[in-house]
């Protein structure tokens, strides 16, 4: 993005505040322009009347990212890469998390192909009131064969919508691929020094985006990129090699820097989004658990440091669990707190014998103690106390979480515990276990200490509850 | 040929010399003049194209013309032809663009972290046999602008009670959990520790309530027990903290520990005081703030008078998937704001990583949520939690890490010291990945 104040943005608006877009004026669509929650397409005058015609376009030009944004797949599970406009996140937050696609390859038999590709687009991990999910297979021929690789792809594309990379550096493989998967926007992997003349030619015949491969020579990469894209060919993605190991990880870490620095800094040629390809880790080791796990480890590195899109294949969970949460937590806007509001929920349908538990206002401990409520049927109160978004544990150490902010959470969500409750008790957090006196005296009702985890309700209920007498 | 020229230089080379057509010059052998150019391109539309091949052939087309060969014919009879349909394999793009890449290195980042050395040997009045020296970077970790001139450290959590821990972080201490001493020996010689962490948890007054006094004692053991540079850690309680604080500075006294914590919730004069007064460096810690990070070190500075060489700073962890995302970003601020001159922040960086097993996907059996994909076991996912919690916090600049499983310390120390460009290996040939059995 050429601009960053919505001052800037604003003159390329109509500025009658005509509302059509939903906002009260061109000055609060023009900010939402600058944080992305908006489109320039948003402003039908600006795209409708043949007056802003220009200013529509000169808007779109300045507000496109610095880093190009690739769309690989159609439909519903299409994925954006790319599309960044900074080096850190704090200044703006990063977009377009990472796309992970996880291997199958063309040797494999009808059934493990299928098992894994369901596998694969069935991982679901609950988090903050959602799923964290994968997104694409990459398919990869170890045959080396036309016709093998048609039929491994077709199998895949009967079994999932998931995108697809395709995966050979023989073009009349890539080619037979794309005879049968073209239409789904797959992409293409990949072009190198030897081949790039018949890659290229694919991807612009069928009009399909493509990685190009330059293992350690940035030169070649961005000659490649160059190349592809003064002929036409826009949707790039590069490839700079994943060395897993040694120095060669190192330079690999080192290349990512430069690639994504010299892009953001305006070099044209060369920003284009990044691909990893932790999966090298495994011809590095022998045993699938150190693999699985150095594998993880470059996946986070490079999820950190500017990866756009992945190649993978550990589907084990212990390896999977982490790569979706530091994804999810590269790509989580750090300049707002992940918070719900302070106040008193119903999960289930509590009665007045139900207790009233306490939690924090921070989105993560809210969302996981309601979630294991809910799911095991749990009818209760539940308090989120304002703690400025802090967990439970850190809340009470830092002083966010006291006796005295407790009654006041209450207090302000006009829960009178005589009125709604027959039993008189609050649940407190295992990690607020030494809150439990001071409670007492503030509310005047009886303490009971929960669980450290709140994965542990389910059973502590069975035991505790209803209180006994 | 020692003298290249181009053809379009040779007609130009003509043209200047207003030399329409060439008369009596006998072109010796058969000539081909290929107007599709070998590409299968219509050569006009080529041109217009930029395609160097298509320019080639239409310079030697004019050079031709100079010879007096019948060249518009078969331009024309080129144009006339319909256009074919690209068919892939013909409408290849005939050449590479060269290009060089470059990118320049950080201007902005101009003031080095501070440089914190702990431990003291005997050459310096104390007993450890190597120090550890945090700080000194010029850059963000890792980055190409600028060598580290330290690595990553690894201090392992030693604690002066039995405490309740993850099953998996608990197999590799049940032979020691009673004896602090003989805790401390065991991650020096067994798991490659760096550092040594002794927590006084039992002088909680809500746990056992230990006098200061007989809290210090376990500290002279562990320093006995090891020659490493040692850590000592409080309970976290505010009001005892200072005291033990000052207890263990004492009888620590010329082996420049690091005292963990001075925080704005507690008498950090107290614990500065303590830190000065027997030669330590001091943690200042606090909660994922910035702000509260600068004011705590200004009041160490300023107030208290702790030399710049004696403060460490530890800006909160929180685990992955609880936090991480504010703790990675509050430390990589904290590093940049450092390295551009904040005077207030050039401080190398402590993380409390052990709080990765705080997260229930690190220690939990499996799932709670019947939706929720297989975890796997939890023996593996637990180590690797806290490995991706530490990695994340060592690219946002932090220097030591505490910690407590001996194979997230074994990877961790790998990977960062891969990073940091000290690890050799083999190198693996990835030309061909796409094709590998793995």
């Amino acid at each position: 993005m050429k601009i960053n104040s919505p001052l800037e943005a604003y003159k390329f608006l109509p500025g009658t505040n005509c509302g059509e877009c939903g906002e009260t004026s061109c000055m609060a669509f023009a900010s939402h322009l600058i944080d992305r929650s908006l489109k320039a397409t948003d402003c039908t005058p600006l795209v409708s009347e043949e007056k802003y015609k220009k200013k529509y376009a000169e808007l779109e030009a300045l507000l496109a990212p610095e880093i190009r944004e690739v769309v690989i797949g159609v439909g519903e599970k299409a994925v954006s890469i790319g599309g960044d406009d900074v080096l850190h996140r704090h200044k703006l937050t990063f977009f377009n998390k990472t796309a992970f696609a996880y291997d199958v390859w063309d040797t494999m038999d009808e059934k493990d192909l299928v098992e894994r590709v369901n596998k694969i687009q069935d991982f679901k991990k609950f988090y903050v009131g959602d799923f964290l999910t994968l997104d694409m297979i990459a398919v990869r021929s170890i045959s080396d064969d036309p016709a093998k690789f048609a039929a491994a792809v077709k199998k895949v594309m009967e079994t999932t919508d998931f995108p697809m990379v395709l995966c050979s550096f023989n073009p009349e493989v890539l080619k037979a691929g794309l005879e049968v998967a073209a239409e789904k926007r797959p992409l293409l992997y990949a072009a190198n020094k030897d081949n790039w003349q018949d890659v290229a030619a694919l991807a612009q015949e069928y009009n399909v985006p493509v990685t190009v491969f330059a293992p350690n020579d940035l030169d070649m990469l961005k000659s490649l990129a160059k190349t592809f894209s003064e002929n036409g060919i826009e949707d790039v993605v590069l490839d700079p090699g994943t060395f897993p190991t040694g120095k060669g990880l190192r330079t690999t870490f080192q290349n990512f820097l430069k690639i994504r620095r010299a892009g953001i800094n305006g070099d044209r040629d060369i920003a284009f989004p990044i691909m990893a390809v932790p999966l090298t880790a495994w011809m590095a080791h022998d045993d699938d658990v150190s693999a699985s796990y150095w594998e993880t480890v470059v996946a986070s590195v490079f999820t950190v440091k500017y990866g756009d899109i992945m190649i993978l294949h550990s589907i084990e969970g212990y390896a999977q669990l982490p790569e979706v949460h530091i994804r999810d937590t590269i790509y989580t806007d750090p300049r707002k707190p992940v918070t719900v509001d302070p106040g008193v929920y119903e999960v289930g349908s509590p009665t007045a014998d139900s207790p009233l538990l306490v939690t924090t206002n921070f989105a993560l401990t809210y969302y996981t103690v309601e979630s294991d409520l809910s799911s095991n049927g749990i009818d209760c109160y539940l308090t989120a106390i304002d703690t400025d978004g802090i967990g439970v544990e850190a809340a009470v150490a830092g002083g966010q979480l006291t006796a005295a902010k407790i009654k006041k959470g209450l207090d302000d969500a006009g829960f009178d515990m005589k009125e709604k409750l027959n039993n008189n008790v609050v649940v407190l957090p295992g990690l607020a276990a030494r809150l439990q006196g001071d409670v007492e005296d503030e509310t005047g009702a009886a303490v009971m200490i929960g669980p450290a985890d709140s994965g542990r309700l389910p059973g502590w209920m069975e035991q505790n509850w209803p209180p006994k007498k | 040929m020692s003298n290249k020229m181009k053809l379009s230089g040779l007609t130009d080379i003509l043209k200047d010399l207003d030399v329409e057509s060439l008369e009596g010059v006998t072109i010796e052998g058969d000539i081909e003049l290929d107007i599709s150019g070998g590409g299968g391109l219509n050569p006009a539309m080529a041109y217009a194209l930029g395609h160097e091949a298509a320019q080639i052939s239409l310079h030697v087309a004019n050079i031709a013309r100079m010879l007096g060969y019948p060249v518009d014919q078969l331009f024309a009879a080129s144009m006339g032809g319909l256009p074919q349909a690209p068919v892939a394999g013909q409408s290849r793009i005939q050449d590479l663009i060269p290009a060089k890449f470059d990118v320049s290195k950080m201007s902005e980042w101009a003031t080095p972290i501070q440089e914190v050395t702990l431990g003291a040997t005997s050459a310096d009045g104390g007993s450890r046999k190597s120090t550890v020296t945090l700080g000194g970077e010029n850059a963000l970790p890792y980055y190409f602008d600028a060598e580290m001139p330290h690595r990553n450290y690894v201090t392992m959590d030693v604690f002066d009670m039995p405490i309740g821990m993850a099953k998996s972080v608990k197999g590799n201490y049940e032979d020691v959990i009673n004896d602090p001493a003989e805790w401390a020996k065991k991650v020096v010689r067994d798991f490659n520790a760096d550092m040594v962490t002794i927590h006084l948890i039992s002088t909680d007054p809500l746990i056992n309530d230990t006098p200061a006094r007989e809290a210090a004692k376990v500290v002279e053991d562990v320093l006995q027990a090891v020659d490493v540079p040692i850590v000592i850690g409080g309970s976290g309680n505010p009001q005892k903290d200072p005291e033990v604080l000052e207890k263990a500075a004492e009888v620590a006294e010329g082996e420049r520990v690091l005292l963990a914590s001075a925080s704005l919730n507690l008498d950090y004069e107290r614990v500065a005081k303590a830190a000065t007064d027997h030669g330590h460096a001091v943690l200042s810690w606090t909660q994922l703030e910035i702000n509260a990070q600068k004011e705590l070190n200004r009041k160490l500075m300023k107030q208290c008078g702790v030399p710049r060489d004696s403060i460490v700073m530890d800006p909160t962890t929180a685990a992955l998937g609880y936090g991480l995302d504010y703790a990675y970003t509050n430390m990589e601020r904290i590093r940049l704001a450092g390295l551009m001159g904040d005077e207030e922040l050039t401080f190398p960086m402590s993380s409390g990583t052990t709080n990765a097993w705080g997260a229930r996907e690190s220690w939990m059996k499996e799932s709670p949520l019947s939706q929720d994909s297989d975890w796997g076991p939890r023996e593996y996912r637990g180590p690797i939690w806290e490995i991706v919690t530490g990695l994340t916090l060592s690219l946002a600049g932090n220097d030591m890490f505490m910690m407590m499983h001996p194979t997230s310390v074994q990877v961790l120390k790998e990977i960062t010291q891969t990073l940091y460009g000290s690890i050799e290996a083999d190198e693996i040939d990835i030309t061909n990945w796409i094709g590998a059995e793995v």
